[in-house]
């Protein structure tokens, strides 16, 4: 991912692209995917640019397009920026680099059938629901809620406030704010250590 | 910290280090024996645990390749990973919740209080209760566990309020925030719980207890602890007498090495140590060491499992807090007119994203799960953990499948779900749906089973050496001076979280092989 690279938004689960020179970098990529992110996402406000972009290099536009469609499918959230849904592709891509997996995760991305990105969510179901079997889908499931569910985007969406040790905790930070129910006997409890 | 030779057969050879191993290590060394401890991770400490949760899980996995089979939940939810515990210095111990109660006596008379239950090899402990007592005693002074000895309980969470809430609705009284192996305030050279919510990443103040910076780092205070980090145990030799000689290891850098011994610990979880037995057959063990009984793999348990996750129209914030504080303890009984025998916890339980979707919510996708995901705020959650039924038949044995990184079998896991795990697990599950609904819930998710996080039997003790592979103590019956130092020697596994149980049985071990070194019987 570029241009939101500062924010450490590209890391996937498989780990760091390979480096690439600039000459072998243009000559690899084979397709992209492009957004902008919503001024409403919290830190939109700090990041370098909204625009996105997303460099494949297994698969072409209309085969990302048509994995992008298939990842909203199998974890639709109203809201959640597209950035979010791209960043699982990028990890699919980087994860597909040996020519088997290449192959693989061609055929199944194949599997869906023309015009699944532009098809209706209940057709799209439907053809999910086909190959849900499949080791294609199954393993895209799994990328999906690691990554979809890792990021930024989805912490901020869900209001996850994520590990707290560099902040001290919850200790003072909420970790038992929670009014609507009655306050627990001390005897069941214990004393707050400050 | 000492570096003793390889020939030195005079040392003490732990494999593992864990809560067996790495409280053998303290206690042998503070009684002036020497010790090599073998361990096949890393070592970490606080400061080096990551704070992302896919690295850190990387940092701390035994990530080696299994095969399993069965019926039991972990083959579809988790068939790549049947188990999940640690390869790293302190072992599962980094990874834990720290919840720690005390099997009950009908626990350890699991076949005198349930009976002859057809498709189960249930069998009384060979222990007196009062005995397991006094050690659970020792353990909780030494590990520090909030509600015991004076120690205060753990403030109430979100999360904790909500359970608490539900089950004093439904009539439960033995409702609390947990026994845990946790400070809440510094003490012992370690810092407080600060309710992170990370205990799995590897408490980063170390108010948790671990191996790694309380019973280990003692021990190299003695000056007589050797640590071998990144060493692998691969054969454990004998000589022939049938006396263990040797353990071989391959070392950081690939090379195979042998360290000679006077006395060994095995301490790799029971899943490995089981597997370093069958491992190490020879024509005098023709199938495995110390397995002239074939009890070696078999009654492995794993606990029954299962997540309840109450969502709510109002914010519970579950994941600030500590993991697993809190627990109703009134099901942890023996009432078969419930329809089963034994008993389970329901115990509080959060998770982190994206652990939270990817281990603990029932298998789905598209709109309604995505829907189960939007709730994440208002979500609070339980953790069943019952006992599961020993079967001979749920064992580990070397896969013919699967090789690890080494080219050596991995274990294979088997394991059936016996009937009277379903009918504890229905009614386990019914009664945290009713818990959440009785404070409001407007739906509740329950999960299946998934990777198995206690691992127990699969070397379990016996007064007969035809029904068991240790003694009382964990020493081999068939070789002398090998002893099992971890959750596999349990004969049952009753329904507590097995960590305070397998640091009583060390300390246990550890006073009696400092008695038989002074007899001159090792």
């Amino acid at each position: 991912m570029r241009v939101i690279a500062k924010v450490r938004l590209g890391e996937g689960v498989s780990g760091p692209q390979r480096k690439l020179d600039r000459r072998e970098f243009v000559k690899s990529v084979t397709g992209m995917l492009t957004g902008v992110v919503v001024a409403s996402v919290p830190f939109a406000s700090i990041l370098p640019t909204r625009a996105w972009a997303i460099d494949l290099t297994v698969l072409n536009d209309a085969e990302g397009a048509t994995l992008t469609a298939m990842i909203k499918t199998i974890c639709p959230h109203d809201g959640l920026d597209d950035a979010a849904y791209a960043m699982v592709v990028g990890a699919i891509d980087r994860g597909a680099a040996t020519p088997s997996a290449m192959i693989d995760l061609k055929a199944g991305i194949a599997s869906l059938g023309d015009g699944f990105s532009s098809a209706t969510e209940t057709v799209r179901v439907d053809r999910l629901k086909s190959i849900e079997n499949s080791a294609f889908f199954q393993s895209t499931r799994v990328t999906t809620l690691l990554v979809l569910y890792s990021n930024p985007f989805a912490f901020a969406h869900f209001g996850y406030e994520g590990e707290a040790f560099s902040k001290g905790g919850y200790l003072t930070r909420g970790f038992n704010d929670l009014r609507w129910l009655p306050e627990v006997p001390i005897e069941a409890s214990g004393p707050l250590p400050y | 910290m000492p570096r003793f030779g390889y020939d030195d057969d005079s040392v003490a050879v732990i494999i593992g280090s864990g809560a067996g191993g790495g409280t053998m290590a303290h206690e042998l060394t503070r009684r002036g024996i020497k010790v090599v401890l073998l361990e096949a991770g890393l070592r970490q400490s606080p400061a080096s645990f990551s704070q992302n949760v896919g690295e850190a899980f990387g940092q701390l996995t035994w990530l080696e390749p299994r095969s399993q089979s069965g019926t039991w939940d972990a083959v579809h939810t988790s068939p790549n990973m049947p188990a999940w515990h640690c390869r790293t210095v302190g072992g599962t111990t980094v990874h834990w919740t720290a919840a720690t109660p005390r099997l009950q006596e009908y626990e350890i008379r699991a076949r005198s209080t349930y009976g002859n239950v057809a498709g189960t090899s249930l069998v009384d402990w060979p222990m007196e209760y009062a005995e397991l007592k006094r050690w659970y005693f020792a353990a909780e002074r030494r590990m520090g566990v909030t509600r015991r000895h004076g120690m205060p309980g753990m403030p109430a969470s979100n999360n904790f309020k909500v359970l608490y809430a539900g089950a004093r609705k439904v009539g439960y009284k033995r409702v609390h925030t947990n026994y845990l192996a946790i400070n809440t305030k510094a003490r012992d050279d370690r810092g407080g719980c600060i309710q992170q919510g990370f205990c799995v990443q590897g408490c980063k103040t170390a108010a948790k207890w671990s191996t790694l910076y309380t019973e280990i780092p003692r021990a190299e205070a003695t000056g007589r602890l050797d640590l071998r980090a990144s060493s692998f145990a691969t054969n454990i030799e004998h000589g022939s007498d049938g006396r263990a000689t040797a353990v071989v290891y391959r070392d950081a850098d690939g090379n195979e090495q042998r360290q000679k011994a006077r006395f060994i610990c095995l301490a790799g979880n029971s899943i490995e140590s089981a597997r370093l037995l069958l491992l190490s057959a020879s024509g005098r063990f023709p199938n495995g060491l110390a397995n002239g009984s074939d009890q070696v793999g078999r009654n492995y348990c794993h606990h029954l499992t299962s997540f309840v996750w109450g969502i709510f129209d109002k914010p519970v914030y579950a994941w600030r807090g500590t993991t697993l504080a809190g627990v109703v303890e009134d099901e942890n009984v023996h009432d078969p007119r419930r329809g089963f025998v034994g008993g389970y916890h329901l115990e509080l339980v959060a998770l982190d994203l994206p652990s939270w979707p990817l281990a603990s919510l029932p298998y789905g996708w598209g709109r309604d799960y995505a829907s189960i995901v939007d709730n994440y705020r208002n979500v609070a959650g339980i953790l069943i953990n019952g006992e599961d039924m020993a079967r001979k038949d749920n064992r580990i044995t070397l896969s013919t499948t699967v090789k690890d990184s080494s080219g050596l079998p991995s274990a294979h896991i088997h394991c059936d779900t016996h009937p009277n795990d379903i009918a504890m697990r229905d009614h386990a599950r019914q009664q945290g749906r009713r818990i959440y609904e009785a404070v409001g819930a407007k739906r509740v998710v329950i999960s299946e089973g998934s990777t198995a996080t206690h691992q127990m039997g699969t070397a379990r003790m016996s007064i007969d050496p035809a029904t068991g592979v240790t003694n009382p103590y964990g020493r081999t019956h068939e070789v002398p001076n090998l002893f099992l130092s971890d959750g596999s020697v349990l004969p049952t596994p009753g329904a507590a979280n097995p960590t305070l149980t397998i640091v009583s049985l060390a300390l246990r071990q550890a006073e009696h092989i400092g008695k038989e070194l002074a007899a001159g019987r090792i």
